[in-house]
């Protein structure tokens, strides 16, 4: 296994506020390409540990490298070579579709050419040419994901954090919004993405599970089962966050 | 029809209440927001509204609790009339609507003594009845509500909905970005709280959270797709569901779809792949599956039948309805 096909690495990362371990000597890496799934409680740690990955904060020790630079030196570097969508933050209501890829491109970086080619082909794919100038207020809320997901890989990053991104969405848009990830995880941008649908943990490649600000199992979803002798994601998950209650 | 006459005879429940919807319609400007929605739901009830967003769940709470008015139709809460007897029902319904709303600057237990004296009680007065969820938030009483986590600014948000011991509860979507273990632990809580006879609604667009209810609404654009008890929906199901999976489960669904007009709705669910079918037998699946699969890609093939869940029937009716 080369190093290089690991394009997150994280090794005996500590993260403090205070007194308080948020994240405790997390080690684990993600392969290019990869659709890895970063499960866990709430306040198990999974929030900080994304802000450090995304250049956003820096760990107390240890250390983390994202597509090949250091989250602590090279943040800006780092923030250019990913993507981040959630389900509370994502696109501008009040801007039209058309007018949040290009703030969006901008903010990444590509060039105007660059940015009307991207929003063309993007829009195309997704069926949405007809919607370029509706203000996204205007969009329903299944359409508006997959249009985030779009912004957010719209500069190729080399791995893209999605946060939650199908809360409260239909379930043939869930299903929908997972044939795009599919499409680009094979395209070879790296998913890093957390859920609190378990079946969608069953989407992922390899799983890690958080609890109490270290990662308690990480392995394929099939592995994790048979090492807990259950039938679903969801028992395992609540063997795992659950052991300490 | 004057439903101030309709109440139910359970008597020997005499604090919960009945909620009758009749034809209710409401419109934000050109949007439907509820589509002549029809529902009873009888005193001490567990009723499940489940849904994504969009589906109209919240209009029609806050419909019922009075903080809106409809275009057509009437609800009545215990026989109350929701336009002309708000301030009745108000006294009898605890709500906790999906956003947190209660104020950040106030203390755990500033907040709880603001909402009880609203109500004319204290917490040191009905403290039995917010006891078992309070209990978990009391050693952070003198918190600012700002400063809790998700899962206790839940708990405080619960404490304040019941501390005027409310007939009706009513819980907008109070587990949505709750993690798996937690959403257990709150249905456990809400099972607790329905044996004191208390009617409960409550709202989630999680589908695997509709078998905790005594009866669901699946709700989808402003319609009730369904109204039934959780296991008569599903055996309501038409068509046989068949689960799937290979070692590709990237490329199953679509190999899988439009290739009989027998087999139809392709869908994943976690591992697996579900089918429904139409006068089809195991044999003669397994035998068009075969040939499909291309077996190069397609390893450790595996077919049996299923027991459709609750999001099955979601995504079939969604099917239906376009």
């Amino acid at each position: 296994m080369k190093d290089d096909d690991h394009i997150i690495v994280v090794e005996n990362l500590v993260k403090k506020f205070g007194s308080f371990v948020a994240n405790d000597n997390l080690n684990f890496f993600v392969r290019r390409g990869e659709i890895f799934g970063f499960l866990g409680a709430n306040g198990a740690g999974k929030t900080t540990a994304i802000k450090i990955l995304s250049g956003l904060s820096k760990p107390s020790s240890g250390k983390a490298s994202v597509a090949g630079f250091d989250v602590g030196r090279q943040s800006e570097k780092v923030k250019r070579n990913i993507g981040y969508m959630s389900q509370r933050f994502s696109l501008y209501d009040d801007m039209t579709v058309k007018e949040n890829f290009r703030f969006y491109g901008g903010i990444y970086g590509l060039s105007a050419k660059g940015i009307k080619q991207k929003t063309a082909h993007l829009l195309q794919k997704l069926d949405m040419l007809d919607y370029k100038d509706m203000l996204l207020s205007k969009i329903p809320l299944g359409w508006k994901q997959k249009l985030a997901f779009s912004v957010a890989v719209m500069h190729d990053p080399a791995v893209v954090f999605l946060d939650e991104p199908t809360g409260g969405v239909d379930p043939i848009t869930r299903r929908q919004f997972w044939e795009l990830i599919y499409e680009k995880a094979s395209e070879g941008t790296t998913i890093f993405v957390t859920t609190h649908y378990m079946d969608e943990a069953e989407y992922c490649e390899r799983v890690s599970i958080m609890s109490e600000g270290r990662i308690e199992a990480l392995d394929t979803p099939s592995n994790l089962k048979k090492k807990y002798n259950v039938n679903t994601m969801d028992e395992v998950f609540v063997r795992i966050a659950r052991s300490d209650a | 029809m004057n439903f101030r006459t309709v109440r139910p005879g359970i008597t020997a429940i005499n604090m919960s209440v009945s909620v009758q919807i009749k034809n209710i319609n409401k419109k934000f400007e050109k949007l439907e927001a509820l589509r002549d929605i029809t529902l009873s739901i009888p005193p001490g009830e567990l009723f499940g509204f489940i849904g994504p967003d969009g589906a109209g769940k919240t209009t029609l709470f806050r419909l019922i609790t009075s903080l809106l008015l409809a275009d057509k139709g009437s609800i009545a809460v215990d026989g109350l009339d929701s336009e002309t007897d708000y301030k009745k029902i108000r006294n009898i319904t605890g709500y906790m609507p999906g956003r947190f709303s209660l104020y950040y600057d106030l203390t755990v237990e500033e907040n709880i003594n603001f909402y009880a004296s609203i109500f004319k009680t204290s917490l040191r007065e009905n403290y039995h009845l917010i006891k078992e969820v309070y209990e978990q938030i009391e050693p952070f009483k003198k918190r600012r509500a700002g400063d809790l986590s998700g899962g206790m600014k839940q708990k405080l948000a619960l404490s304040c909905a019941l501390i005027h011991k409310p007939e009706l509860l009513i819980l907008d979507e109070p587990t949505t970005g709750v993690d798996a273990v937690s959403r257990k632990e709150f249905w456990e809580l809400l099972k607790k709280m329905q044996k004191t006879g208390i009617t409960i609604l409550v709202s989630t667009p999680y589908m695997d959270e509709a078998s905790l209810c005594d009866r669901v609404a699946l709700m989808q654009k402003g319609d009730l797709m369904a109204v039934d008890t959780p296991s008569s929906i599903v055996d309501g199901y038409n068509g046989d569901l068949w689960q799937i999976s290979s070692s590709d489960m990237h490329a199953i669904v679509a190999d899988l779809t439009g290739i009989d007009s027998r087999i139809e709705k392709v869908f994943r669910f976690g591992e697996k792949v579900h089918v429904t079918t139409h006068n089809i037998d195991n044999k003669e699946l397994g035998v068009i599956i075969e040939g499909v699969l291309d077996g190069a890609k397609h390893k450790n093939i595996l077919l049996e039948g299923a027991k459709p869940q609750i999001e099955d029937c979601f995504l079939a009716l969604m099917d239906e309805k376009g």
